[in-house]
């Protein structure tokens, strides 16, 4: 697949790619169904799930929408569920991991606006721990979306996959990296770039900062490899170990929390496979709080600067 | 109603009850009270009312029974085994390591069991799922759901049971097992629920509000569900927490409680005592 990443934005947005593509599922297989708890307008569906029987809008209420959904993947249906992050994850946690998981009604949940992206939204809309829950789910995969040939590749791919399947994305436009029409493989870690003195497992927003933290890096002689670490859950660990053996410093970038994400993850499989030097691009344990994007990502360390930083850190640990 | 019939259903609540002691008597406690509370409500619906088919458990067009009060699955798995799902002994190996009758229903590993619950409230949205999956798949069903009065105090029930009404589910036939007890004492002491047959009316339900222990007012009752129209149905069931065995019923905390193999076989012989006078 072609990697098409030259820092430009994608013209389309995310919110775009989930009205289309969860209306072209739903045209294609019957069995298909989305809800929504009042959100429909915020992620372009409206159109078409407001007067179809394949959308069914559940009102402000997240813990029944997602037991309905359990209930319609038990009857047969392949249900999608959004919320925003925080309501797609915390407020409806026990609902997903019972009715859906424990009792095994497999069932697909999108989480919009995930960490920084929540901007003007604020701290209570601002899901930091998101991933962290889904990942403790038993059996779930969990994707952290970066672009959106990406995000339409992995609607498809999750729409006939047991368990539950969490997917935390903007709504937005993000920088385009893969070419049109690609195929992004739930399970792999994607290279984006090689490299020979660092590696960097980023997922999401920060896929973008660290193509910038490359070109910075490559000034001063530092070549780093990217690696889209999109799937969160179940990790590539052969992917890490692999750049683990091979390079021997690692860095990590999320728009989450340390705690129980990708940084975990990480480390969780380096710690039992090839233990390395690591450093962590991440949210540190705080909650999160109003303003722009981009005064966000400086204030939680979400940027490019602190990618270069944590990089040189790495590598002065190397032995 | 028919008089034979009426026999029958009233047998049958007398053997679930009797399965009830059974698994219970083997493992030496475990949830009585609100396991023989529905007891007369589970015959009427796997003796009469509901579509089933026991050799055939996973067919689709059947009628779906969610007990949404998990607890009660004790009184769920003596239908099921009464009615020829599973071979009978097998429910005596309630809560042992491995089994397949756990505490709370699970559907993955009973047979008949349509629906996992046992974190109180859940049940009743999954039960709203399975109704509209039912009704998108056009599937001449229809879904029962157990709820219990201790059970409402959880809020996710009440947004199911808005769901419902504001989907027209016609299908989804609420049985409010309202025994006025839960863990804690009487349910109007520890978080009191109020009049819920008014409740259920103003949240848009055909509310009937019956004696849930009287199997003759449970068949009217459960008749008048088959009916259709816009709104979902709810059966508020005035019951006794322990029906049917007069020690638990006077036992204030008979939630879960711990019995001897003394006290259940004569339970087990009063029991039967019941259902042979029944033959006359």
């Amino acid at each position: 697949m072609k990697i098409v990443y030259n820092g430009e934005k994608d013209s389309r947005a995310f919110k775009e790619i989930l009205g289309t593509q969860l209306e072209a599922l739903a045209k294609e297989d019957p069995d298909v169904i989305y809800l929504d708890a009042d959100l429909m307008s915020c992620i372009g569906t409206a159109k078409w799930a407001m007067n179809s029987s394949q959308g069914v809008n559940c009102g402000i209420a997240e813990a029944n929408m997602a037991g309905v959904a359990a209930g319609l993947s038990a009857s047969g249906f392949k249900p999608y569920i959004h919320s925003f992050g925080p309501f797609a994850s915390r407020r409806c946690y026990d609902q997903v991991y019972l009715s859906a998981g424990y009792a095994g009604n497999p069932i697909t949940v999108i989480g919009s606006d995930p960490g920084v992206c929540a901007a003007f939204n604020g701290g209570t809309h601002m899901p930091f721990e998101d991933m962290a829950l889904y990942r403790a789910m038993p059996g779930s995969t969990v994707l952290d979306i970066a672009d959106c040939n990406q995000l339409i590749s992995v609607l498809r791919q999750v729409k006939d996959m047991d368990g539950v399947k969490y997917i935390r994305v903007g709504r937005k436009n993000c920088a385009k990296i893969y070419e049109d029409g690609a195929e992004v493989p739930i399970g792999k870690g994607i290279t984006l770039r090689e490299g020979k003195d660092a590696a960097v497992f980023a997922t999401g927003i920060m896929i973008h900062e660290a193509f910038q933290a490359a070109e910075t890096l490559a000034k001063e002689g530092i070549e780093i490899a990217i690696i889209d670490m999109f799937t969160v859950k179940p990790l590539d660990e052969a992917c890490v170990v692999k750049y683990a053996r091979e390079i021997g410093a690692i860095v990590t970038a999320e728009n989450h929390n340390k705690i129980g994400g990708l940084y975990s993850a990480v480390c969780d499989a380096l710690a039992a496979n090839e233990p390395v030097p690591v450093e962590y691009v991440a949210v540190e344990d705080v909650f999160g709080e109003v303003g722009p994007q981009d005064y966000l990502q400086k204030q939680f360390r979400l940027t490019a600067e602190h990618i270069v930083e944590k990089v040189k850190a790495a590598i002065a640990r190397k032995k | 109603m028919d008089a034979n019939l009426k026999k029958d259903l009233q047998k049958l609540a007398i053997q679930i009850r009797m399965g009830v002691v059974e698994e219970i008597k083997a493992r030496g406690f475990g949830h009585l009270g609100g396991s023989l509370s529905v007891c007369d409500a589970l015959a009427v619906l796997y003796g009469k009312e509901m579509k089933i088919d026991p050799k055939n458990p996973q067919w689709p067009e059947r009628d779906k029974l969610v007990c949404s009060k998990g607890h009660a699955g004790p009184a769920v798995y003596s239908a099921l085994a009464v009615k020829g799902y599973f071979p009978y002994e097998d429910i005596k190996t309630l809560n042992q390591p491995g089994t397949n009758f756990p505490s709370h229903c699970d559907k993955k590993k009973t047979v008949g069991v349509d629906m996992t619950t046992g974190s109180l409230g859940q049940g009743t949205s999954l039960a709203a799922g399975m109704a509209l999956g039912d009704r998108l798949k056009g599937r001449d069903s229809r879904v029962f759901v157990i709820v219990g009065d201790g059970e409402s105090n959880e809020g996710q029930v009440w947004e199911a049971f808005l769901f419902a009404s504001a989907k027209k589910l016609s299908n989804y036939v609420v049985l409010l097992d309202n025994n006025k007890k839960q863990l804690d004492g009487y349910v109007k002491d520890v978080f009191d629920t109020g009049d819920l047959a008014a409740k259920m009316e103003s949240f848009g339900f055909d509310t009937q509000a019956i004696n849930g222990n009287d199997i003759e007012a449970l068949t009217a009752a459960l008749e008048r569900t088959r009916q259709g129209g816009d709104k979902p149905y709810a059966i508020v069931m005035d019951t006794v927490k322990g029906k049917g065995i007069p020690e638990v019923e006077e036992t204030m905390a008979n939630h879960s409680m711990n019995v001897t193999p003394e006290q259940c076989d004569k339970w087990l012989a009063d029991l039967k005592k019941a259902c042979d006078a029944l033959e006359g």
